[in-house]
């Protein structure tokens, strides 16, 4: 690594290390306690999460070209399986680790 | 305040599902950071400051791509989100807190809120001190099971193509928890659907902000529904 990439990675570092901070303190900054939170910030806290793991499931799988092989098929499939072994047993590692290491059968061994 | 010996072999039990699952993911995560010639600097670095799971797999890719670090903060200010209403959600827990409270809101991860929010410590114990060890314990084993990984991944030569996409699966497992966990799916199908339009739209380089920038409308559409139903229940009452 040069020395210029050093700097950039320290900085992607340091601006993950800060926006990590600003949402887990911003709450207690902006609603000391017993300060009453408005109505539409309530309703974002019951929507905006389940809406913003959407968009980073899309975010994952934006690269797929649909019309050139393989189609998207190894990441389609892989998340498709990854889906139903959490439905049924709901252990997140079992679903994380089954999924990944199928993922990589796919891109190594079935389509090279 | 004493960190006490008595607080510690209460909470402890309390934070052995995190441990296995932190040990696991931040083993992944050190492997992968490794294998992207991030080593262990870089990677104790980020599991001590950081201290967020899903972003520091996406700070993986992030790193690798070498992006803005504008980009990156945009990206962890979007994927943190969530953790601006677990704050919400514990500002009444935490208003009798007077050791260590901005070490316990900096250790607010997914799984240490979820243990705290369903803590109820009995009398005899110093509640502060339980809180403290609870998030101090998950961190540990965050940073322990990354530093693991790091030097699994130097000391093991193997094909990791495809590991990235643990990445993936860790959101797919969250998005399939959120709805088990709710009747209502529209804010979920409106991520999803606002994005895949963004992505037709504009390309998947440059649909991130648009994406948000829907989302956040659908989203407010919604609300002002919501309130007008309200408003007319109670004009009708």
């Amino acid at each position: 690594m040069n020395e210029l990439s050093v700097t950039r990675g320290v900085l992607i570092v340091a601006m993950l290390v800060l926006a990590t901070a600003i949402t887990r303190f911003l709450p207690f900054l902006l609603f000391p306690a017993g300060k009453k939170v408005p109505r539409y910030v309530e309703y974002l806290g019951r929507t905006l999460p389940y809406a913003t793991i959407g968009l980073l499931v899309v975010y994952c799988l934006k690269d797929i070209r649909p019309l050139e092989p393989p189609y998207g098929i190894p990441q389609l499939l892989a998340a498709a399986v990854t889906a139903a072994l959490h439905w049924k047993t709901g252990n997140s590692l079992l679903s994380i680790g089954a999924g990944t290491l199928l993922y990589m059968v796919l891109v190594q061994a079935v389509f090279v | 305040m004493k960190m006490g010996r008595k607080e510690l072999r209460y909470a402890f039990p309390k934070t052995v599902p995190v441990m296995v699952g932190y040990l696991f993911l931040g083993a992944a995560y050190g492997i992968l950071m490794q294998v992207n010639g991030f080593g262990l600097g870089w990677t104790a670095a980020s599991s001590a400051l950081i201290y967020a799971g899903s972003l520091q797999y996406l700070e993986v890719t992030l790193l690798a791509a070498m992006v803005h670090p504008l980009y990156a903060f945009f990206m962890g200010l979007m994927l943190n989100a969530r953790h601006l209403f677990y704050g919400l959600s514990m500002l009444g827990k935490m208003k009798e807190i007077r050791h260590g409270k901005p070490y316990l809101i900096f250790g607010l991860t997914d799984e240490t809120f979820s243990v705290l929010c369903s803590e109820e410590t009995p009398g005899d114990l110093d509640r502060n001190a339980v809180y403290l060890w609870i998030t101090f314990l998950d961190h540990l084993y965050w940073f322990a099971g990354s530093m693991a990984g790091c030097l699994l991944g130097s000391a093991v030569e193997f094909d990791s193509r495809g590991l990235d996409f643990a990445l993936t699966a860790l959101f797919v497992v969250i998005f399939t928890d959120q709805w088990k966990s709710r009747k209502d799916h529209r804010p979920a199908l409106t991520g999803v659907a606002a994005s895949a339009l963004c992505v037709m739209a504009f390309g998947a380089d440059l649909f991130l902000v648009p994406a948000m920038a829907l989302i956040l409308a659908v989203l407010t559409l919604g609300y002002r529904k919501e309130a007008q139903e309200k408003k007319e229940e109670q004009a009708y009452e």
